[in-house]
């Protein structure tokens, strides 16, 4: 238990072409026991066909994925008994209950009938449908059928699990049981998670470490912290402020502070860019000077400016972006 | 605290996947079960057995003067005869099969690509040829179980209301055409399954075989004419001596390629011991022939070629869906 150093996943130099377009890039990647791992990105980076060849669904162009040192491709069988995947959207057979459709990914897996009745209690259980396990599939909303998910994925008892997607279309309240279990099942279980998404924020709650996915390449890798601080360094600090009253003299005295680069506005909020941490100065000055501050944020650390500054750096489009940044901020004033 | 009660039994985890086919039976068996429980088979069994029954009706009404002419294997007859212009239970079958096929196979692959249970089927420890294997022998069995029960059920309704009892050599007749008609429709069921995996939507698969099955059944004869006629005009009286032998049998052969007349040919032969040859024949052939019927291994042996050709043409509809899906990626 308390080695982690046990490598589950590792892929080598792993590259899928689609004709022309290549959808996953020289992919070198390794995930270790117990670690919940987020790869993000945005909508076709690549992250599903990288998971369908993990899980030798799909067949790489090129180089290797590994799962406990077996390969992906060849010994798939193998690899898929120790690997749960949790499609995006999991979809189960509408005419079954739940509780049939449990069984037969358990007969699937050939597992004896006795276990089978035993775990999918305990599974139902756990992920709180037992009240509905008797009812047809049709009839489930989206959170139960992602909950039956995943009472699916653990019905082999899986070391690996891969989730798609997995908070994509949840309500508040799904996403904080989902984000629960996740954590239960990497930090009690000790299994291993690898999760895709493009929801930075919930990724950003449980991740260890996360991979950032940028049109099949993958631009950064390692602990959101670590990534965070690289960020700051190799780019000055970006300082949200937003002053009452708002008047000429204020943007004059910004400018007149020591390592300010360029000011932009978003609305009401002025946007500082600097070479230095320049909050500390700034507050005094406008503290002495009558000014009212009502917002202050230094922005950077958060994955949300992590993930735009690779983006650029991968050559982003701008509108990009701006989305990205807009959406960012629509939640951190929320 | 919630915790999972799983133990980790590595003896009990080896033994549980034994059989290397893991999957197959649990597969085939959740197919089975879909189709009997579906309101889809049940409108199948009840079109069928409506349509055998109407055509035992118009038999039963025909057979009086069919037994005039020939008043040998009449049991077979109940099968064979058309009456009141109702269609005998052979051409219906002939008819009806690929329908039967169609229902079976048509959205097996493509229905579960749509509601997402494909993939995640595909991510449980088993070969991936199981989830079209399994499809195809579930299909495969729900119609042997249909046409065995339906050909048994039209022939005790005869003995019940004729008092004929079959003889030996008639009740063989009736199994080899219940296998060829078990054939027939897989072949079919084959097909649908193709097509099931190359379409995205179950519509356009369906709509796919439905024009295979109008195209077989209708026009496949005309074309067949046409062409032969093409190849070997009969326009004057001249030609008429030089190409008719040629052009009949041109035709017949662009027929045959047709599964629909290899199987009507099949049957009618096997089911009519009076039929003695499936090609043509001429005068100085016949001569010197003794007119009687065909013993069972000889009209056996005149329809081999068509029951060889089709489970040959059932196993390439299978292997094209087969390879299709294996080579088609999931996601």
């Amino acid at each position: 238990m308390g080695q982690n150093t046990q490598t589950m996943i590792r892929t080598v130099d792993l590259t899928k072409r689609y004709g022309e377009k290549t959808a996953v890039d020289h992919l070198n990647l390794t995930v270790q026991k117990g670690e919940i791992f987020g790869l993000l990105g945005p909508n076709g980076a690549g992250k599903t066909t990288t998971i369908l060849m993990l899980l030798g669904l799909t067949e790489p162009t090129a180089g290797n994925a590994f799962i406990l040192e077996r390969d992906c491709t060849r010994n798939s069988i193998d690899v898929k008994r120790m690997v749960g995947y949790l499609p995006d959207n999991p979809g189960f057979y509408p005419d079954l209950t739940g509780r049939q459709n449990l069984w037969f990914t358990g007969r699937l897996n050939g597992l004896k009938e006795e276990l089978i009745q035993e775990r999918t209690q305990a599974l139902l259980e756990r992920v709180g449908m037992t009240k509905a396990a008797d009812k047809k599939t049709a009839t489930y909303s989206k959170g139960m059928k992602q909950r039956l998910g995943i009472a699916d994925v653990l019905m082999k008892d899986p070391q690996i699990i891969i989730m798609d997607e997995p908070t994509l279309g949840l309500d508040p309240e799904g996403m904080r049981e989902l984000l629960g279990l996740m954590r239960e099942l990497a930090k009690e279980d000790g299994r291993t998670l690898l999760i895709s998404s493009h929801q930075l924020y919930q990724v950003q709650q449980i991740c260890d470490r996360v991979g950032i996915f940028v049109d099949g390449t993958l631009v950064a890798c390692g602990k959101i912290d670590d990534l965070g601080k690289q960020v700051q360094q190799e780019n000055r600090y970006l300082l949200e402020l937003k002053v009452s009253p708002c008047d000429d003299r204020l943007l004059a005295a910004i400018q007149s502070q020591k390592g300010v680069e360029t000011i932009g506005k978003e609305g009401e909020t002025f946007l500082v860019q600097s070479r230095t941490d320049i909050r500390k100065p700034l507050t005094k000055y406008l503290g002495t000077n009558g000014y009212t501050i009502l917002h202050m944020h230094q922005r950077g650390g958060d994955l949300d400016e992590i993930y735009r500054l690779y983006f650029e750096k991968a050559g982003q489009s701008d509108e990009n972006i701006g989305n990205k940044t807009k959406s960012g901020r629509g939640r951190a004033v929320l | 605290m919630k915790t999972l009660a799983i133990k980790r039994n590595p003896a009990e985890a080896a033994q549980s996947y034994k059989g290397r086919r893991t999957g197959l039976g649990a597969l085939f068996g959740k197919e089975l079960a879909d189709h009997l429980r579906s309101r889809r088979f049940l409108i199948i069994v009840i079109l069928i057995y409506a349509t055998c029954f109407a055509s035992l009706y118009g038999a039963l009404s025909g057979i009086e003067s069919a037994v005039e002419n020939d008043s040998n294997f009449i049991f077979l007859k109940l099968y064979t005869t058309t009456g009141n212009s109702i269609p005998s239970f052979m051409s219906f079958l002939a008819l009806l099969g690929p329908f039967v096929g169609l229902v079976l196979g048509f959205d097996a692959i493509n229905s579960e690509r749509s509601s997402g249970t494909l993939n995640r089927l595909a991510a449980q420890p088993i070969y991936r040829d199981s989830i079209i294997i399994g499809k195809f022998l579930a299909g495969s069995v729900i119609i042997v179980i249909m046409v065995f029960s339906m050909g048994i059920a039209v022939g005790a309704v005869g003995v019940l209301c004729t008092g004929l009892v079959p003889e030996f050599e008639e009740v063989l007749r009736i199994l080899v055409f219940f296998v060829l008609t078990c054939v027939y429709m897989a072949f079919w069921l084959g097909l649908s399954v193709f097509f099931s995996v190359i379409c995205r939507h179950s519509a356009t698969s369906a709509m796919a075989v439905i024009a295979l099955w109008l195209f077989f059944t209708i026009f496949m004869s005309m074309v067949a004419k046409i062409l032969a006629g093409a190849v070997y005009p009969i326009s004057d009286q001249y030609e008429a001596v030089v190409n008719s032998l040629n052009n009949y049998t041109l035709e017949l052969n662009l027929n045959r390629i047709s599964p629909y007349y290899l199987y009507s040919e099949a049957v009618s032969t096997v089911m009519n011991p009076s039929v003695r040859t499936v090609n043509v024949v001429t005068m100085q052939q016949l001569d010197g022939a003794i007119s009687g019927y065909l013993s069972f291994g000889q009209s056996l042996l005149l329809i081999w070629p068509h029951l060889t050709g089709m489970a040959a043409l059932m196993l390439a509809s299978f292997a094209c869906s087969y390879v299709g899906f294996m080579r088609q990626e999931i996601r």
